[in-house]
């Protein structure tokens, strides 16, 4: 190898080979896309850290994954929103301390011309009016927060639309299975906030709209929850017990209740007092 | 179509304004990509050219098998990566997974059939005479190996920019491995994913932009290297 390929190559390992400095207290959270997405952890992770002076690292995947990612302890604390399968993640004894800390809430969205016909109507009514009309609906299928919630309300409606030709399972995130309805002239169901920057994107060439909001069915509540630390000797219990209590604190709290999307609030604070 | 336009614009802003994430991302990228590339040189190149140049029982099996390797698809070398260094892995405890140093692992298994192969092929497509003609003049084994490196000395060079592009572009291995963590594991890929899945689509073209510049300024440095170490 001649001489410019020795400095070359030595160059490349001075530069990258050297080890990370890692701080001293670092917390690593699985969390929903929709947090990171809609900017919400970015908005506030430096008053985490400034105020805690603990440094917060996040991997942002579904809540499916995000509590698999937890069982194999790769991960310290938890920030999900489908409380059935974490109270049985708690039962089953992989997570602790869990903590209601927000909610928003999930919007079925449609072709404007609502071939359906389910405006106005209940989750459930809607739901069997799209299955009986055989009209299209685009389903997340990707074991996601969203996509659980969805699942349940098919249950509810004693609906399983899973082999209906009618049923598309995109196995994509929020946003892309939005395009995927627009494409189709599909309904899908989605959190408020993905729904917010995607309408304000298409502006007025989109073609989907609203069709059915505000029913208590369509409750969207996240949760913090730390790793059980009996299963998984690396979590810190102490730094995990430093987060929680940060998120239930009033002014956090207020925080939330104060970041907006394209001008409108997108979470509402809700944690016990 | 103002997204392709505006993408450009974003771009430009997003190097002259020295904004913090994408600096950090540009540097992710970078230290991971050539720590795996290093690491895959080291062990690939001499692979490679034992592979081309010597005979040996098994050799064209495994030939095939590291031809093979070249179409191993990102996302499963992750998921086989993410099996052994997760904490209930048999790696588990040195804690690799979301950090650096495990994205590198998967880039450098990503890059070595590159590097092996291509050596193998680089070392085979020279003039058999010339090793036969070599030895009749009474070259040593050791001085004809010597002297095929250095016939093929640029075509590793192409073996190696090929790698690095391939690790460079590749978003399943750093999205698995690496977690996409703000600041720490977000590559300039893996932050085009999630400025796509945000629906920021301009800024994921300005990121593209950026990565693409970024190539062409390492293969600019390479052709350089090359004419000088021709003069």
């Amino acid at each position: 190898m001649n001489h410019f390929g020795k400095t070359l190559l030595g160059a490349l390992f001075a530069l990258s080979c050297a080890a990370p400095v890692q701080a001293a207290d670092t917390l690593m959270m699985a969390t929903t896309t929709s947090t990171q997405d809609s900017g919400l952890l970015e908005y506030l992770a430096p008053t985490f850290e400034k105020e805690t002076g603990i440094e917060l690292k996040w991997v942002a995947v579904g809540t499916g994954k995000a509590l698999e990612i937890s069982k194999n302890c790769d991960a310290d604390v938890l920030l999900v929103h489908a409380p059935d399968v974490e109270k049985k993640f708690i039962e089953d004894g992989y997570g602790i301390d869990r903590r209601q800390i927000m909610y928003n809430d999930f919007v079925i969205v449609g072709p404007k011309a609502d071939p359906a016909k389910i405006a106005g109507k209940t989750t459930a009514e809607a739901l069997k009016s799209i299955y009986d009309a055989k009209a299209g609906f685009v389903s997340r299928g990707d074991k996601s927060g969203t996509h659980s919630a969805e699942l349940a309300l098919w249950k509810k409606s004693n609906l399983n639309p899973d082999k209906e030709p009618f049923y598309i399972s995109a196995g994509q995130g929020m946003m892309a299975t939005l395009a995927i309805a627009a494409e189709k002239g599909a309904y899908a169901l989605t959190d408020r906030g993905t729904w917010i920057k995607y309408a304000n994107k298409q502006g007025d060439s989109n073609p989907l709209t609203i069709v059915v909001e505000g029913d208590s069915a369509l409750f969207n509540q996240y949760s913090v929850i730390t790793t059980n630390p009996a299963l998984c000797p690396n979590v810190k219990p102490s730094l995990a017990g430093r987060f929680e209590d940060w998120w239930v604190k009033p002014e956090t709290q207020k925080l939330i209740e104060d970041y907006k999307l394209e001008g409108k609030q997108l979470f509402f604070p809700n944690a016990d007092k | 179509m103002g997204y392709f336009s505006d993408g450009m614009h974003k771009a430009l802003g997003l190097l002259l304004n020295m904004d913090d994430a994408t600096f950090s991302a540009i540097q992710a990228t970078l230290s991971s990509t050539s720590c795996a590339l290093v690491i895959a040189m080291i062990l690939g190149l001499p692979l490679g050219f034992l592979l081309g140049y010597a005979s040996f029982p098994g050799k064209k099996a495994l030939r095939l098998i590291s031809d093979t390797l070249l179409a191993f698809p990102t996302v499963l070398i992750g998921l086989i990566v993410y099996v052994f260094i997760t904490y209930r892995g048999p790696l588990g405890q040195f804690g690799l997974l979301f950090t650096l140093p495990g994205m590198v692992i998967g880039q450098s298994i990503l890059a070595l059939p590159i590097i092996v192969s291509w050596t193998a092929q680089a070392v085979e497509s020279l003039d058999k005479r010339c090793r036969e003609t070599l030895l009749t003049l009474g070259a040593s084994p050791l001085q004809v190996a010597l002297y095929t490196i250095r016939e093929i000395r640029y075509d590793l060079g192409m073996v190696c920019v090929t790698a690095f592009g391939r690790v460079v572009t590749e978003v399943g291995v750093a999205m698995m491995l690496g977690g996409n963590i703000r600041y720490s594991t977000r590559t300039m890929t893996t932050a085009i994913s999630l400025e796509t899945s945000k629906g920021e689509f301009a800024q994921g073209i300005a990121l593209g932009l950026v990565l693409l510049l970024i190539a062409f300024l390492v293969n600019f440095l390479l052709a350089w290297f090359r004419r000088m170490g021709r003069a």
